[in-house]
């Protein structure tokens, strides 16, 4: 377990190295500069502000620069922002995106189990064409599609929730932002437990489980829904993934003072310290939630052995 | 299947059994289970159509799908000539639809292209090779794997600004991974298989054993992994659209027109409702035809 750890986060070594170096240079081979805004500076000023901010050097010595800062925990100030690191900056936003995320995190997986369990006890009945039925256009809808709709309806048309804003949070502010973000995951998760849930109600355990007599909400629910969910811990990468990529749309469309929306604007004004930042962020992120899934599916599956 | 008692050595058996077996080779049998599938057939027809809306629509609405009409602003569906109503410039919204789902269609497709050839090529090598250079390929896609790659997209859609053709590159070459991973498990198991091995015990040439056998079992996964990329890709363009950073104006793309629709919505639903419908669509029937694929090429997922 240990030397799988280990291993695990040196091969992560050379995963954010590669992150670093592609989007330093992706970011640097972009037309336009941090400095270049609507006001046209003077070419001299142009010049004393990039040699502040040592711009002005060869691209390979700010690389070198650059990483040596980032290996110390220093990602530099931002270039729009001029009063702010880009730590701030990661710091001041994340928590609005934490906040929507995990919340759409729990919905989707409480949500998703539960519908993908019943749809699995009642297999091929109602209600599990009506969860199927669900699911499949949860998946086609996109959230930009979703977002603006729910919009509409809740926002302008019946007035129950505001249609944007933050407001630090308040609970129907963010319920339709989770809404979305969960609802394609809900209708994956719903899937994925269907599918487990079909096959180990079909397996020898089961089977003893009921030849034993034990009452049918007993054997669901503490033989079966265990050993069913166990595949979806490996999604847990990939529906954190979506949470992230989601939380770029759901937090434009409804005005969230989140990471996502500072992202997208960080990279077109070429604030390069603030986007290299956020890359760097978001794939150590990724890269531990990752690893967290493989560690929890080897405690929670004995059949795994990690080596 | 009939059953046929074989006694050793009976040409008139042997001969009776090539019959047999004939009738049922592996892709007749898939076909006959996927046109089973209703769904997936009530999809085929479906994406037949609006490929055929996207080729042929164009040249079939009175308007082009850039024609600024400006006495024909803001009209709603079925007034003023306009099938599906007009936009903030008076243009034709459904030319602008047609165009829209073609450039997305297209998009899907020659991305999906991208990701099919370069994943083919590198998990056939990859597994086909094995050892070190196995072992260093897919270590190579792992860490890939684990990027937030849609940071990268939109890095590079702003670095290199909105360029069509890049855009495709772009997104094929994010969506490669998973179809090495796939191609590479199949061809690991594949050679170990033992038909494999009769095949090259019976003399078969190491071209004849990857023509006959290892690509038509590849195959199937492809398609059916194939048939869930468009959907993937397609979104993936709306996406960034829909951030701005895809299809530029005058240009129309699926995620433009949402894009475009859901900043007027309450002023002009239509402009909402009528792409977000069209891009379900396509999305479910890409989704349905690779769940039929799926269950009538692998019988064993049943």
């Amino acid at each position: 377990m240990l030397s799988f750890l280990l291993r695990r986060l040196l091969v992560a070594i050379p995963t954010l190295f590669v992150v670093v170096t592609v989007a330093f240079f992706m970011m640097r081979a972009a037309p336009g500069s941090p400095f270049s805004g609507d006001r046209k500076l003077p070419p001299e000023i142009e010049k004393n502000i990039e040699a502040k901010y040592g711009m002005d050097k060869p691209l390979v010595v700010q690389y070198v620069s650059y990483v040596g800062g980032v290996l110390h925990g220093d990602f530099g100030p931002s270039l729009k922002y001029r009063d702010k690191t880009v730590l701030d900056i990661i710091g001041q936003n994340f928590g609005v995106s934490l906040k929507i995320g995990l919340s759409a995190f729990v919905i989707m997986v409480i949500v998703g189990v539960s519908l993908g369990v019943v749809a699995a006890l009642r297999q091929n009945g109602p209600a599990d064409y009506t969860v199927m039925s669900i699911a499949i256009v949860g998946i086609c809808i996109p959230s930009f599609v979703t977002a603006p709709l729910l919009q509409l309806v809740f926002g302008s048309q019946l007035g129950w929730l505001p249609i944007g804003s933050w407001d630090g949070g308040a609970i129907p502010n963010m319920v339709m932002p989770v809404m979305v973000l969960a609802t394609p995951q809900i209708a994956i998760i719903s899937r994925l437990t269907r599918a487990g849930m079909i096959e180990v109600l079909q397996s020898n355990y089961v089977r003893t489980a009921r030849a034993k007599g034990l009452p049918e909400f007993r054997i669901v629910v503490k033989h079966a829904i265990r050993a069913a969910v166990l595949p979806l811990i490996s999604y847990l990468g990939p529906a954190f993934a979506g949470i992230l990529t989601g939380s770029l749309i759901v937090e434009r469309i409804f005005g969230l003072p989140g990471l996502g929306k500072f992202f997208v604007n960080s990279a077109l004004q070429r604030d390069y310290t603030v986007v290299m930042g956020m890359v760097i962020f978001f794939a150590t992120l990724i890269l531990l939630l990752n690893l967290l899934a493989d560690v929890l599916y080897a405690a929670l599956d004995p059949r795994v052995r990690l080596t | 299947m009939t059953q046929i008692s074989l006694a050793p050595g009976s040409i008139r058996n042997a001969a009776l059994m090539e019959r047999a077996v004939k009738g049922r080779s592996l892709w007749d049998d898939a076909r006959r289970r996927l046109f089973r599938n209703r769904a997936a057939v009530a999809s085929m027809i479906m994406l037949a159509l609006l490929v055929l809306c996207a080729i042929i629509g164009p040249f079939v609405t009175p308007y082009a799908y850039d024609e600024i009409n400006k006495n024909d602003v803001w009209l709603p569906p079925l007034t003023g000539g306009h099938l599906i109503g007009s936009d903030s410039l008076g243009r034709d919204q459904l030319a602008r639809l047609f165009t829209g789902l073609g450039v997305s269609l297209a998009i899907g497709a020659v991305a999906t292209t991208v990701s099919l050839v370069i994943g083919v090529a590198w998990g056939a090598t990859a597994g086909y090779l094995g050892g070190v250079v196995d072992e260093v390929m897919m270590r190579i896609v792992d860490v890939l794997y684990s990027l937030p790659y849609i940071f990268f997209v939109i890095i590079l859609m702003v670095v290199f600004g909105s360029n069509f053709i890049l855009l495709f590159v772009a997104i094929g070459a994010v969506e490669w991974l998973t179809m090495a991973r796939i191609v590479r498990g199949q061809t690991l198991s594949l050679k170990q298989k033992e038909f494999i091995e009769a095949a090259r015990a019976a003399g078969l040439t190491r071209k004849a054993i990857i023509a006959r056998h290892i690509v038509p079992n590849l195959l199937g996964p492809v398609v059916v992994y194939v048939t869930l990329t468009i959907p993937g890709v397609i979104l993936a363009e709306s996406f960034l659209s829909f951030l701005g950073l895809g299809v530029q104006p005058p240009m129309a793309s699926l995620g433009t027109l949402i894009s475009n629709g859901a900043a007027d919505m309450e002023l002009a639903p239509w402009l909402l409702i009528f792409p977000s419908i069209t891009m379900v669509v396509t999305l479910m029937c890409f989704n349905f035809i690779g769940d039929g694929l799926r269950d009538a090429i692998d019988p064993k997922d049943r």
